[in-house]
């Protein structure tokens, strides 16, 4: 009997299922993303089939690779610019409304709350829908495009902002700023030197999280595109998977993931630094 | 107090942004859904709500109700929705399970693993699959030499050998599953991992079987995290559109979000495309409160 069989069959461990079933989840879930990122380093130009490890789809090819092809290195940057413009924007005003909405009590607070939380929960397409008809029908001035786009990804990643730096308030506690405040600091003091220190590992996180959900943002993204130059990575990978496309593609999407577990890991390593590992798994996404 | 101002004045900019790209933009969605058109198909938005014009709506509803094509596109979406919502619980709940209550020393890394499909972006999920379904495929020889082609044939499920690509409702559902799965097990962990453990050890110590004690006390505490993280994995699915192009690309298992995305990005009539989307969002609306309402209870009690 094979090992494996025996460990199957053998009624006084435990659990003997879910772990198996957990694990084949698990394989199901990361080797094919694992097999994508494989085929980027092929030799050949198939998708399908392995050739050999290279790296002619990332820049050594002088037309088709990421480095030489124009429209493949202009959503890259465009998607970088765009999470760069929504980190800028979404965090300091994420920030602010989760430091208003955590201290106003009493009228309007309430309404402010539900529709802070809105965006989570609407589904993206509606939004999408919603933004096209807006910049098409009311802010024609701006119409679609880069401007439209960053406006769009601000509006849904503000609420993630504030859900992770009220979080982080609330554990903080009353206590500090009512100290500052006892020994005469006025409210703005108290906010600069007090509660902004104590929360900026929740805001760097929060930053974070929004530089990843820019670039992987698909939805409102494309519905907010204008012309070629404002197509994104995510929107070349909709374009593009069906069509005939050489494993350039894949380096693409290599790229792009590489850019989002970098900076979450960086900023999880600060974090984990700062805020001394609590609540750690909130860059993690868990907290949201 | 005398600076409750400042915390008013901070919130200021934020709700401002809402107002305008948030609020304004449902509105825009109204006005244009119950406005009019020109002759050449493009919207004439009615922005005073005694204007509005409820000719578009009427026509669309009773296009489904009158068994239109809308019916069979709205039965199909929910269909596969539901589908893929009780499949997406019976592989999650084993894993949730086990990642709260089993993992031991494994928990750190299985935590880590189930987190990760949420910071690869969406589309390059899809892409792998593509590259592994199409003809030639890794994926395709897999399923072949396993025997699972000729069952999904045998089960009506695939209808060409190879052909998973190819406007298969059942590559569909398989794919929202895997696309959308993550964000059902960790709301179910968080449930899972919450429940205390002496309940069930007072279960146990009472005479129930680890069976019993499962059934009739950790499956009943964990039924918020699964209708929590079921509804979080429904708002999406309903209006997806973009797994079903890259998947099947065929209009045979077109689904709601196909038609709001044809309608309203493509822009054959953007004012249609606005009705649909009202509509969805009016079915979806109590889902939306519903889980809002759960999320708040919890903010709440964690508060207490």
């Amino acid at each position: 009997m094979s090992p494996v069989i025996a460990w199957l069959r053998n009624p006084w461990g435990k659990a003997r299922f879910l772990p198996l079933i957990t694990l084949i989840y698990i394989i199901w879930s990361v080797v094919p993303v694992i097999i994508a990122i494989l085929f980027a380093f092929n030799d050949g130009r198939s998708r399908t089939a392995w050739e050999g490890f290279s790296l002619r789809w990332f820049w050594t090819d002088q037309t088709l690779s990421v480095f030489h092809d124009d429209a493949l290195q202009s959503a890259l940057k465009h998607t970088l610019v765009l999470a760069l413009i929504s980190v800028l924007i979404a965090t300091p005003l994420g920030v602010t409304l989760a430091l208003g909405l955590q201290r106003w009590r009493g009228r309007g607070s309430g309404t402010v709350n539900v529709l802070m939380l809105l965006p989570l929960v609407t589904p993206e397409i509606v939004m999408g829908v919603a933004l096209l008809l807006l910049f098409l029908q009311i802010f024609n001035q701006i119409g679609l495009g880069t401007t439209a786009q960053a406006i769009g990804q601000i509006t849904f990643s503000l609420s993630y902002v504030v859900v992770m730096v009220r979080g982080r308030l609330v554990s903080i506690g009353p206590e500090y700023e009512e100290a500052a405040a006892d020994l005469g600091a006025p409210p703005t003091q108290v906010l600069w030197r007090v509660l902004l220190p104590l929360l900026s590992p929740a805001i760097l996180a929060s930053a974070a999280v929004v530089f990843a959900l820019s670039i992987d943002d698909f939805v409102v993204t494309q519905y907010l595109s204008g012309d070629a130059s404002t197509t994104t990575v995510s929107m070349l990978l909709y374009a593009s998977a069906r069509g005939a496309p050489t494993p350039a593609l894949n380096a693409l999407a290599t790229i792009s993931l590489a850019i989002t577990l970098g900076t979450l890991a960086l900023v999880f390593i600060v974090y984990r630094r700062f805020a001394g590992g609590e609540d750690a798994a909130a860059v993690a996404g868990l907290e949201v | 107090m005398e600076t409750r101002w400042i915390w008013r004045v901070l919130a200021v900019p934020g709700v401002a942004w809402l107002s305008l790209f948030f609020l304004v933009a449902m509105y825009a969605v109204l006005s244009v859904a119950l406005g009019n058109q020109n002759t050449l198909n493009q919207p004439l938005p009615y922005w005073n709500p005694l204007d509005w014009n409820v000719g578009y709506l009427f026509d669309t509803v009773s296009n489904i109700v009158h068994n239109g094509p809308f019916l069979k596109v709205f039965l199909r979406t929910v269909a596969y929705v539901v589908v893929a919502m009780v499949l997406s619980i019976a592989i999650g709940y084993p894993v949730a399970y086990y990642a709260a209550r089993h993992a031991g020393r494994w928990r750190g890394i299985v935590l880590l693993l189930l987190v990760l499909p949420f910071w690869i972006n969406y589309l390059m999920r899809m892409l792998a699959w593509i590259n592994l379904l199409s003809p030639g495929g890794w994926g395709t020889r897999f399923l072949h030499d396993f025997g699972i082609e000729a069952l999904f044939e045998k089960l009506g499920l695939l209808n060409q050998d190879g052909g998973w690509l190819n406007g298969q409702a059942s590559s569909v559902v398989i794919a929202l599953v895997y696309g959308y799965i993550p964000y059902l097990i960790l709301p179910l962990y968080a449930a899972l991992d919450r429940i205390d453990q002496r309940h069930i050890e007072a279960a146990r110590d009472l005479g129930a079987s680890p069976f019993a004690a499962f059934r009739r006390v950790t499956l009943p505490l964990s039924v918020p995290g699964i209708l929590a993280g079921t509804v979080l994995i429904a708002l999406p699915m309903f209006g997806d559109y973009y797994t079903n192009d890259l998947i099947s690309a065929s209009p045979r298992t077109s689904m709601i979000g196909n038609q709001i995305d044809e309608y309203a990005r493509q822009g054959s009539q953007k004012t249609i495309g606005a009705v649909l989307t009202i509509l969805l969002a009016a079915v979806l609306l109590i889902l939306m409160f519903y889980y809002l309402r759960t999320t708040r209870k919890a903010d709440l009690e964690r508060a207490r």
